[in-house]
């Protein structure tokens, strides 16, 4: 249990520092990184707060800490999944759409020239 | 290019790498519909198939990067609409469709009035160049759509589709991105638009190979089912809401 814990707790020191170093680099927007620095903090907390891990354990009724902490890690990342879905989504969207307004102002320029020329 | 008169129509050629059959296409068109404009929207291809649409006369929409079927086929819709087009026909630039079906088309979209005209390749029986697997898929869908549209239809993913301004007018806000032909028909269908089929002849691809592949034929499948229930559902909800007549993005 005590090795679980540290290596959860290696893991979220270790996802704290790549995000920072990623936001500083700029490798990844400030907005996106809130997500990631979140979870690398609420795992941080259940590895280094035994009673916050226990009191997780009842809310949930499991019979052990270690599967609490299994199951709060999953659903923070498969919720940060859905999120980054979401967001992909909309971008897509707002890719196509763009590209054809650029595809369509490009025409009507052509057009425009040939008709000067 | 520009749409002239009550009947003006465009007929939009999407194209990806087809160097070797979009000559040939609208050599075709512009030889059964004599002063009709040809758009070949180029999706990005890495071949010569913009250098080939030109010099069979075409005019060309390309493409700042690839966006897929759907995505290239509403580039054309919308500047269809907005240069004023009245009715619009899509066809494959894979040689597929025959040019000489065109008028049959056209004809329909103006003496009936309905929104979309579907060239079919099962009005007048079975199609030999259907695989095995993609003709499953059609059974399939025609079953599941029977029901949603109210009325047989007898190929549902077909290419070969014309529409009226009114439906190039909600496609140019909202259309299906991947896989767009059997979403776009319930898309029109939610919004009370008619659709006809009138038979019409396919050949064989004149180059190149279909994208979709058998193992793509199940991705597509699934899908297009998950597209079709949304588009229900999402349509349903709003009718139920009081607001049937809003348009929404793709």
């Amino acid at each position: 249990m005590d090795r679980l814990l540290n290596v959860t707790t290696a893991f979220s020191v270790l996802m704290l520092g790549i995000v920072l170093f990623s936001v500083r680099r700029a490798h990844i927007r400030v907005e996106y990184s809130a997500s990631w620095l979140g979870a690398a903090v609420a795992m941080l907390l259940l590895s280094r707060t035994p009673p916050l891990l226990d009191a997780l354990r009842n809310l949930l009724g499991l019979p052990d800490s270690p599967l609490a902490l299994f199951m709060a890690g999953s659903s923070v990342f498969l919720i940060m999944f859905f999120r980054f879905s979401v967001i992909i989504s909309h971008l897509r969207d707002d890719n196509v759409a763009l590209a054809q307004r650029v595809a369509l102002l490009e025409y009507h320029l052509r057009s425009l020239q040939d008709h000067e020329s | 290019m520009h749409a002239s008169g009550p009947d003006s129509l465009l007929i939009i050629v999407p194209a990806f790498n087809e160097q070797g059959a979009v000559g040939t296409v609208v050599r075709s068109v512009r030889a059964c519909l004599p002063g009709i404009s040809v758009l070949v929207i180029d999706d990005c291809s890495g071949d010569n198939t913009i250098s080939a649409a030109r010099q069979a006369g075409a005019e060309i929409l390309p493409l700042p990067h690839h966006l897929g079927l759907g995505g290239c086929v509403q580039a054309g819709y919308k500047l269809a609409y907005e240069l004023g087009f009245e009715y619009v026909i899509r066809v494959d630039g894979d040689g597929q469709h025959d040019a000489r079906d065109i008028p049959r088309i056209f004809e329909t979209l103006r003496t009936t009035g309905c929104e979309m005209v579907i060239g079919s390749r099962y009005l007048n029986g079975k199609d030999q160049h259907t695989g095995f697997v993609r003709g499953l898929g059609i059974r399939f869908f025609r079953l599941v759509l029977r029901p949603i549209l109210g009325r047989p239809v007898h190929d549902p993913t077909s290419g070969f589709v014309g529409v009226n301004r009114r439906a190039l007018g909600v496609f140019s806000r909202s259309f299906p991105l991947e896989y767009p032909e059997i979403e776009a028909l319930v898309v029109l269908q939610r919004r009370r638009f008619r659709f006809e089929e009138v038979p019409c002849s396919v050949r064989a691809r004149l180059a190149g190979r279909s994208s979709i592949t058998a193992m793509k034929s199940l991705y597509y499948i699934f899908h297009v089912l998950l597209g079709v229930f949304v588009n229900v559902l999402k349509f349903d909800g709003r009718l139920h809401r009081g607001a049937g007549h809003s348009e929404t993005g793709g």
